[in-house]
């Protein structure tokens, strides 16, 4: 009886999985698939192929490479400048205390209720005025800025670490330079991870601020906007598989990143909500 | 300890038009400079450019561009006007920098008491060393916060300050600079929004996107948590490998999975020709083209990405629950429905309501799966510049770009701020009312 039961359990999760899993059997196999356009109606290829993968490097209409390195250089500036911010933003208002502490506190709260597309188009002035406009460099301030009002999941974690231990090193002598970079930083691996996955996917993933930022200068698109250009132009159904075999190879690297570091997912977000 | 007076000499007055000057003469010498040069800059600024641009904001442009008939020439020649954004930005510039300085000159004068009560009592000066190391120790937190601080003015505050006052001009499609002027309408564009002509669209686009936050929400965080169980069960074999493939789906970035969803389920797509070859249907089903079906499928695909991400939440809660607590209810007689109730259940909403309210806020303004499922679509008659499936952010990103209807954006921005604050408001302060509660 138990036995059966548990069968049939796993069928069901299988099914289920399997369901999970189709889009993204779907889009592998596309990426090889030779024949067709964008809608077949089997799910295995007639013929299988490399050329997709080869047209996407070799195109002139398509510098998926200087895409991709343009993500790249984007994603680790990013990454950098914005880790820097989280963190120190954070840090400073979990441990230390100052005259301005709640008040900023309930500022980024209202601040970031706002929807960020609102300021878009200001945004994009603003940088039309520093000249900064289809600039890589743009887009990584963008980013990055936006980094100082997400710091919650981060101040969260910073709140449980007990403060006897600043305290014990200030008896000692330490300057709060010192106990935020001898004793605090090292504690905090997992949400410094956690900050470091998410800003470091998050030019991956965006395609509308850098389309606002970028307007037409295709040398200059990040990946995401790249390929989604691929997919609205007229041309969409000679260049699906293409498309395929992009997405394949920004889904790849984010997916093995993601996988690895998974753990430090989970306890990001649910860091924050021990003291709520 | 009486406190001290303030020295108060007419040196000490002096600084006060003067920058820094009680600094220098008492030996702070580089900081006084700094103090000095400040001043300068805020004055040249305002001399050469910031009453101009002050003045500009009030009446945001008078002269029109225009063809001008010119004697010289003998022919008309377009006369540059004045350009109403540029000059509520600079204007907007101007503003802060004021502000700015104000909250400088507050807390130079704060430095310069303090200065001046070092000298009454004789203590010894802090010179330039001693300042800047103490920005590494009691005032830390400055340095920390200058540079996130920067950013946030720059590309938070300043936009937002500009987007705002759009919403009180008359900045749309028929008054664009450089061409024509806009001017302060005061609350026109919230009443045309609010009971005018634009409340036939956005009153329902309100209700879809209500509805829709609410469900996707829902749908996932109820699922997520059920199949986190259904993994984590003691009959089922291979769990880390399920749960590896449902967390491969949160990894591949969403714009990737959701145009594939939307070539999927397209009228021509592939899931249509499926139901046709096999018999199921006899015309294929306008899955994202029906307007009620639409809203369905939306709802449906979301969980496809939400529901990971609860899973896994989930299971991190539920691997840590108190394995003992539960041993002691069965032992009890307690049903697994109760323990699941009295146990589970209460851990996982304490430890993901916070999350879960950040979700619903996420919803609200998630662009990314209305935009690439359905941008919006299908087109609605009755709506102006929104289709059925829009929320409000798709709405507001369809009046700035298509429609150049940037004061009417504006207000939608402002109102779903309102929504999101007062619906986060309202559960926080119940999330809190409930967490006092289990205290007992």
């Amino acid at each position: 009886m138990q036995k059966g039961k548990g069968i049939v359990g796993q069928v069901i999760l299988s099914l289920i999985a399997l369901l999970w899993l189709f889009p993204i059997i779907w889009i592998v196999l596309t990426s090889f698939r030779e024949e067709g356009g964008r809608f077949v109606s089997y799910i295995f290829p007639k013929t299988y192929t490399l050329n997709n993968y080869k047209y996407l490097f070799t195109n002139d209409n398509y510098p998926f490479l200087q895409w991709f390195l343009n993500t790249l250089f984007v994603s680790i500036a990013t990454c950098i400048l914005s880790t820097i911010i989280t963190v120190s933003m954070a840090y400073t208002l979990s441990r230390l205390r100052f005259k301005f502490r709640k008040k900023i506190l309930k500022i980024a709260l209202v601040l970031n209720m706002f929807p960020g597309f609102m300021s878009m188009i200001a945004i994009y002035y603003i940088l039309k005025s520093m000249d900064l406009t289809q600039s890589l460099w743009a887009l990584t301030f963008v980013y990055s800025s936006g980094a100082a009002l997400s710091f919650y999941i981060a101040k969260g974690f910073f709140d449980t670490i007990p403060h006897s231990v600043d305290e014990s090193a200030m008896i000692d002598g330490a300057t709060k330079f010192n106990i935020f970079t001898r004793i605090t930083l090292p504690l905090s691996k997992p949400i410094i991870v956690y900050t470091i996955l998410m800003s470091f996917t998050g030019p991956w993933m965006d395609f509308i601020f850098a389309k606002v930022i970028m307007g037409d200068n295709i040398e200059k698109y990040t990946v995401a906007i790249g390929l989604y250009s691929m997919m609205t132009r007229s041309s969409s159904n000679s260049n699906y598989m293409a498309f395929a075999a992009g997405c394949v190879l920004i889904a790849l690297p984010i997916s093995i990143l993601f996988m690895k570091l998974q753990q430090y997912y989970v306890e990001g977000i649910t860091s924050g909500s021990v003291k709520g | 300890m009486p406190k001290p007076n303030v020295e108060k000499n007419i040196m000490y007055k002096l600084s006060f038009a003067i920058m820094g000057l009680y600094h220098v003469i008492h030996g702070q010498v580089m900081k006084g400079l700094l103090f000095f040069l400040l001043e300068i800059l805020v004055i040249f600024f305002m001399g050469t450019a910031g009453v101009q641009n002050l003045l500009g904001l009030n009446h945001l442009g008078t002269e029109q561009q225009g063809w001008i008939f010119d004697k010289e020439l003998g022919i008309e020649r377009l006369v540059q006007g004045d350009n109403s954004m540029l000059l509520l930005i600079y204007g907007i510039v101007a503003l802060i920098t004021i502000i700015v300085f104000i909250c400088f000159f507050i807390s130079y004068i704060r430095s310069m008491k303090s200065l001046s009560q070092l000298v009454l009592k004789q203590q010894p000066i802090p010179n330039l060393k001693e300042d800047l190391r103490s920005l590494l120790d009691s005032r830390f937190h400055i340095t920390l916060l200058s540079i996130p601080g920067i950013g946030v003015l720059l590309f938070t505050i300043m936009p937002l300050v500009y987007m705002i006052s759009i919403a009180f001009t008359s900045f749309d499609h028929t008054n664009l600079p450089p061409k024509n002027l806009f001017t302060w309408v005061g609350f026109k564009n919230f009443e045309n929004i609010l009971t005018g002509r634009m409340s036939e669209t956005f009153l329902p686009v309100l209700t879809w996107t209500i509805v829709w936050a609410v469900l996707a929400t829902l749908t996932c965080f109820i699922f997520g948590i059920l199949l986190a169980m259904f993994i984590q069960k003691k009959t089922i074999r291979w769990k880390k490998l399920y749960r590896s493939v449902f967390v491969l789906t949160i990894a591949v970035p969403q714009f990737v999975s959701l145009l594939i969803m939307r070539n999927l389920f397209h009228t021509s797509g592939p899931v249509n020709e499926w139901l046709l070859n096999i018999g199921l249907i006899h015309s294929p089903i306008p899955f994202l083209i029906d307007p009620l079906l639409a809203k369905v499928f939306v709802i449906l695909i979301n969980m496809w990405i939400g529901i990971p991400v609860y899973m896994l939440i989930a299971t991190g809660v539920i691997m840590n629950l108190p394995e003992d607590q539960i041993e002691a209810a069965r032992i009890d007689g307690a049903s697994v429905f109760q323990i699941f109730k009295k146990i589970t259940m209460p851990t996982l909403i304490f430890v993901m309501t916070p999350n879960l309210i950040q979700q619903f806020i996420g919803n609200i303004n998630n662009f990314n799966v209305i935009y690439l499922l359905t941008d919006g679509g299908p087109a609605n008659s009755n709506y102006y510049g929104a289709g059925s499936t829009d929320l409000l952010v798709t709405w507001l990103y369809k009046l700035t770009v298509e429609k150049a209807d940037y004061n009417l954006a504006s207000v939608i921005g402002i109102l779903t701020f309102v929504l999101s604050a007062t619906f986060s408001m309202i559960m926080y302060t119940r999330s809190k009312a409930f967490k006092s509660e289990g205290e007992f």
